[in-house]
C-alpha cells in the first residue's frame, strides 16, 4: 500500500475509490435511500428503523462517520482527499452519514486538541460509533451572548467536584447521555475561573424540563444540577482553562453545525421549482411573479456566493492559511436558511401557513414548522449580532464607541 | 398619527383600555390553547359589539354611528396590538363594505343591524387558491328560474367557520358578481383549517346552492365592486398590522432596557440602537400610509386602489421586518412558546398574505401608475 502511494498518488486514490464503492455497495441499505434525518442525532429518542441502526453499527465499526479522525480512537484514518473521495462515492448512491450530533460537530475535535490521553481513550470511540449523545452545557438565564459571566459552580471537594447551578436552552438535554459544560471553579476572576467538564446525564442532581419552542416541538431544556458529583478525571485541560477550550469548541460548532454543513447537503426541489408550482408561469416561462422572481434569483446568487465561499475557506484552511472568510460563514449560513424558508413561506401562500390537520401536505407543514424553527439559527451558537461584534472588533479593529 | 376628531379621540383611548385590560395577549394564548375552529372568544366579540365597534362604519339607520373607516382602523389597531382574536374587521369591515357599496335599500336593512349589533358574522369569501388572487375564481353562479344556482369551493376563508353570512365572489356569465349566502343554506359546508395563527381560515363549499334573484349585491358584472371591496379589506388588514407592529416594536425595545449581558443594558448597545432606530423609522412611514388608505376610503377619494397597495405593500415589509427582529432581539427566550413573540410573526405572515402580500401590492401599484 505504502509503495503505491509513493509510486503514484492519484492512482492509490481511484483504489481507494473502489475499496469504498464496494464497502458501500455492500454495506448501505437501499432502503434508507432519502430516509436521513439530520436532527435525529441531536433531538429524539432512538431510531426504530432496524436498517438504520445496522447502517449506523457498520459506519460506526468502519470509522467513516468520522472519517478523517484518527484510527487510534476509533476514526477513520482517512486522508482529505480519501474522505472527499468518500463523500463522493456515498452522494453518488444516496448514502448518507448516520453518525453525527454534537459529540461529532463539537465535542470531538475538541477533545483531541484538548484532552488527555485516557479522556481521548475514553470519550472518542463511543461518539465515532455514534453511541453516545453529548449535549452542550453552555448557556444559563444570565449568560447568553455573554457567556462568560456563566454562575453555575464548580466546587473541588477533594476526590469529587460539585456542581451547583442552572443550563437553559440545552439542545437535546432530555436525550442525552453526556454534558460538556462550562462551569465557574473561580468566583474571582470571570474568563479564568471558567474550566470546562464532562457530566453523566445520569448522575444523582441532574433535573432536565423540556422547553416548547415556537415551532411546537421541545427540542431544548433547562437543565438543573443540585449537587451533582463529578469524578475528578472529567475536568478537560487545567483548571480555569474553560473560556479557552469553550470557545475553541464554540468555532467548530459555527462552521459545523450553522454555518457550511447544513447547506451543502441535497435540500429538495430548488425554490424555483416550487414557485413555478404555486406561482405559475408566463407565456416564456418565467415564474408568473415577477417581483418574487427577483428575490429569489438575489436568494439564489448568494446561495452560491456563499458555498463558493465555504469551499475557498476549506482549501485556504487545509493548505494552511487562516481564512478571513470563515468569519462571516456562520452569519452567512443563518441568513440565506432564514432568506430561504421565508420565501418558501411566501411562495406557498395560505398552503405554507398550515399548522397541522387536513388542507395542507406534508411539504407544506414541514416549511410552517422549519421557517419558525429556523430563527433559531441566527442565536445559538453565538447570535449575528455576537459573531458581527467578533469581525468588527477582532478582525477590523473597530474599538467600541462606547 | 392622523389629526383625529374627539370621537376618534375617545374610540382610541376605549380600545386602547379595553385591549389592554379585557383582552391582552394572554386572552389570545387562551383562544390559542382551547384550539376551536373559530378561532376566537364570543365573549370578547360581544363585548365589542356591546361598545358599538360592529358598527362603526355602518350608518345610523342600519343601528350603527358612521364613524367611518379611520375610526374602525383606530380600533383594529388597537386590538391588534394585543392579538385580540375576533371577527370584527371581516365582519364589521370587509364584509359590511359589500353592502355599504352597492346593497340593495332591501338587503342593507335585512343584514346590516344584525351586523350592527354583533348578532351576525359576515365574512367574505373570494380566493380560491393559497395566494390572492382574484382574478381566478371559478365559482359559478348560474341563473336557474329567477334566481341562482352556486357552486365552488374557496379557500381559507377568514372567520370562515364562525360566519352566519358569507359574501361569496362568482363568475355569473357576464362577469363576477357578489352574492350573500347564508351559512346555513343548504349546500353549504366548511371545513376548518389549523392555521398556524390559531384563528380561523375555513375552506368553504357552496355545492349547487340555490339563491333567490336578491342575493346577487350590485350588478352582474361586478369586479370593479369586488375591488372596491377589497380595497376597504385590505386597509383593515393593515390597520391590524400596524397594531401588531407597534406593539411588537414596543415589547422589544422594552425588553432591550430591561435585559443586562456584559454589564450593561442592551439597549446600550448601538448596533441595537440603530436597529430600533430603523424600525421605529418604517414603523412612521407604515403609519402613515396606513392612516392615508383609510382617510382617502373616508372621503371616497379616486386613488384609493393606490392608496391602499401603497398602504398594504409597506405594511407588510414592515411587519416583517419588525416581527423578525422581535424574535431576534429577545435572543433564546423568544424562540420559546411561553414568550409571545411567536404569536407576533406566525398572525403577521397570515395578514402578509391576506388579500394580497407585498409583491402583489406593489405590481398592482405599478399597473395603476402605468409603469
Ligand atoms: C434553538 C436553540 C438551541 C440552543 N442550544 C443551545 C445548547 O445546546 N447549549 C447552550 O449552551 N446554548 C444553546 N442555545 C443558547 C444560545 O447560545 C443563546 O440563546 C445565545 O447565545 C443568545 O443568548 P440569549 O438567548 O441569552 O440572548 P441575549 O444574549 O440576551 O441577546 C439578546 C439580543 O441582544 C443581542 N446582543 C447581546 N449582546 C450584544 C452586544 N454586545 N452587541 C449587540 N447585540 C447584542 C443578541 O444578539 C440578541 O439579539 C440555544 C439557543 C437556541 C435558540
Ligand atoms: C453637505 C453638507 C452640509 C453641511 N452643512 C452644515 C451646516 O450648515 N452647518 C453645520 O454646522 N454643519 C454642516 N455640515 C457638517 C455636518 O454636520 C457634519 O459633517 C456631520 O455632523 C458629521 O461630522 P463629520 O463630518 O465630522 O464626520 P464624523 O463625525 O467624523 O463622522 C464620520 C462617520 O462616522 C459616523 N459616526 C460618527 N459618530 C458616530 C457614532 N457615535 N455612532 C455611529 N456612527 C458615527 C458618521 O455617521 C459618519 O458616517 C454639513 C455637512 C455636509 C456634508
Amino acid at each position: 500500500m505504502a509503495t503505491a502511494e509513493l509510486t503514484n498518488p492519484a492512482d492509490a486514490l481511484e483504489a481507494f475509490r473502489k475499496d469504498a464503492a464496494d464497502w458501500l455497495a455492500a454495506n448501505f441499505p437501499k432502503s434508507l435511500v432519502g430516509k436521513e434525518n439530520v436532527l435525529a442525532t441531536v433531538e429524539g429518542g432512538s431510531d426504530p428503523d432496524p436498517e438504520a441502526v445496522g447502517w449506523k453499527r457498520a459506519m460506526g465499526e468502519k470509522g467513516w462517520g468520522t472519517p478523517t479522525w484518527p484510527k487510534e480512537y476509533g476514526g477513520g484514518g482517512l486522508s482529505f482527499a480519501e474522505a472527499r473521495v468518500l463523500q463522493e462515492e456515498m452522494g453518488k448512491i444516496g448514502a448518507w452519514n448516520p453518525i453525527g450530533g454534537m459529540g461529532v460537530m463539537m465535542l470531538g475535535p475538541t477533545l483531541l486538541e484538548f484532552a488527555s490521553e485516557e479522556q481521548k481513550q475514553r470519550h472518542i470511540p463511543p461518539i465515532c460509533r455514534g453511541e453516545i449523545r453529548w449535549c452542550q452545557g453552555y448557556s444559563e438565564p444570565g449568560a447568553g451572548s455573554d457567556l462568560a459571566s456563566l454562575q453555575t459552580k464548580c466546587e473541588d471537594k477533594g476526590d469529587h467536584w460539585l456542581v451547583n447551578g442552572q443550563k437553559t436552552w440545552t439542545s437535546g438535554g432530555q436525550w442525552a447521555d453526556w454534558c460538556f459544560a462550562l462551569v465557574r471553579t473561580d468566583t474571582s476572576k470571570k474568563h479564568e475561573g471558567i474550566s470546562f467538564i464532562l457530566l453523566d446525564m445520569k448522575s444523582p442532581g441532574v433535573e432536565v424540563k423540556p422547553i416548547r419552542m415556537i415551532s411546537g416541538t421541545s427540542p431544548f431544556c433547562e437543565t438543573f444540577f443540585t449537587d451533582v458529583k463529578v469524578p475528578k478525571e472529567n475536568l478537560v485541560g487545567d483548571l480555569g482553562n474553560g473560556w479557552t477550550i469553550g470557545k475553541r469548541l464554540l468555532q467548530h460548532e459555527r462552521t459545523n453545525l450553522s454555518g457550511g454543513g447544513s447547506l451543502g447537503r441535497g435540500q429538495g426541489p430548488s425554490l424555483s421549482d416550487i414557485a413555478k408550482h404555486y406561482v405559475g408561469t408566463d407565456a416564456e416561462g418565467r415564474i408568473a411573479d415577477a417581483d418574487l422572481r427577483m428575490r429569489i434569483v438575489r436568494h439564489e446568487m448568494e446561495a452560491q456566493a456563499f458555498k463558493a465561499t465555504a469551499r475557498r475557506v476549506m482549501l485556504e484552511s487545509k493548505s494552511g492559511n487562516i481564512s478571513l472568510g470563515s468569519s462571516i460563514l456562520k452569519n452567512v449560513g443563518a441568513r440565506i436558511t432564514q432568506e430561504r424558508a421565508e420565501l418558501t413561506l411566501e411562495i406557498m401562500g395560505m398552503n405554507g401557513l398550515g399548522w397541522s390537520g387536513d388542507g395542507f401536505n406534508p411539504a407544506e407543514l414541514g416549511a410552517t414548522r422549519g421557517w419558525l424553527w429556523g430563527k433559531a439559527v441566527s442565536i445559538y451558537g453565538g447570535t449575528t449580532e455576537i459573531q458581527n461584534n467578533v469581525i468588527a472588533k477582532r478582525i477590523l479593529g473597530m474599538l467600541d464607541h462606547q | 398619527m392622523a389629526v383625529l376628531n374627539e370621537e376618534q379621540s375617545m374610540l382610541r383611548d376605549m380600545a386602547r383600555d379595553w385591549a389592554n385590560e379585557q383582552s391582552p395577549v394572554t386572552a389570545f394564548r387562551k383562544v390559542r390553547d382551547a384550539g376551536e375552529a373559530i378561532g376566537f372568544d364570543p365573549k370578547a366579540f360581544a363585548a365589542q359589539a356591546e361598545m358599538g365597534w360592529t358598527g362603526v362604519i355602518i350608518p345610523e339607520a342600519y343601528g350603527g354611528s358612521d364613524f367611518g373607516y379611520l375610526s374602525l382602523g383606530l380600533v383594529l389597531e388597537e386590538t391588534g396590538r394585543t392579538l385580540t382574536a375576533s371577527p370584527l374587521g371581516t365582519t364589521a369591515l370587509a364584509a359590511t363594505s359589500a353592502l355599504l357599496l352597492a346593497g340593495s335599500e332591501a338587503q342593507k336593512q335585512a343584514w346590516l343591524p344584525k351586523i350592527a349589533s354583533g348578532d351576525i358574522i359576515a365574512a367574505l369569501a373570494v380566493d380560491e387558491g393559497p395566494r390572492h388572487d382574484p382574478s381566478k375564481i371559478a365559482t359559478k353562479a348560474e341563473k336557474s328560474g329567477d334566481g341562482w344556482t352556486l357552486s365552488g369551493t374557496k379557500k381559507f376563508v377568514a372567520e370562515g367557520d364562525g360566519a352566519h353570512l358569507f359574501v361569496v365572489a362568482a363568475q355569473t356569465g357576464s362577469g363576477i358578481g357578489l352574492f350573500l349566502v347564508p351559512a346555513d343554506a343548504k349546500g353549504v359546508s366548511r371545513a376548518p383549517r389549523n392555521m398556524v395563527d390559531a384563528r380561523s381560515h375555513a375552506e368553504v363549499r357552496f355545492d349547487a346552492v340555490r339563491l333567490d334573484s336578491d342575493a346577487l349585491i350590485g350588478p352582474e358584472d361586478g369586479a370593479a365592486l369586488l375591488d372596491q371591496v377589497l380595497d376597504r379589506a385590505r386597509a383593515g388588514v393593515a390597520a391590524e398590522m400596524l397594531g401588531l407592529a407597534v406593539q411588537a416594536f414596543d415589547d422589544t425595545l422594552a425588553y432591550l432596557k430591561t435585559r443586562e449581558q456584559f454589564g450593561e443594558i442592551l439597549s446600550r448597545f448601538q448596533a441595537l440602537q440603530h436597529r430600533m432606530a430603523h424600525q421605529f423609522t418604517q414603523i412612521e412611514l407604515m403609519r402613515s400610509v396606513v392612516e392615508g388608505a383609510l382617510e382617502a376610503v373616508d372621503a371616497n377619494r379616486d386613488d384609493i386602489a393606490a392608496k391602499v397597495s401603497l398602504a398594504k405593500a409597506t405594511a407588510c415589509d414592515t411587519l416583517h421586518l419588525v416581527s423578525r427582529e422581535m424574535i431576534q432581539l429577545h435572543g433564546g427566550i423568544g424562540m420559546t412558546d411561553e414568550h409571545h413573540a411567536g404569536f407576533y410573526i406566525k398572525r403577521a405572515r397570515v395578514l402578509e398574505n391576506a388579500w394580497g402580500n407585498a409583491a402583489f401590492h406593489r405590481e398592482r401599484f405599478a399597473r395603476l401608475a402605468g409603469y
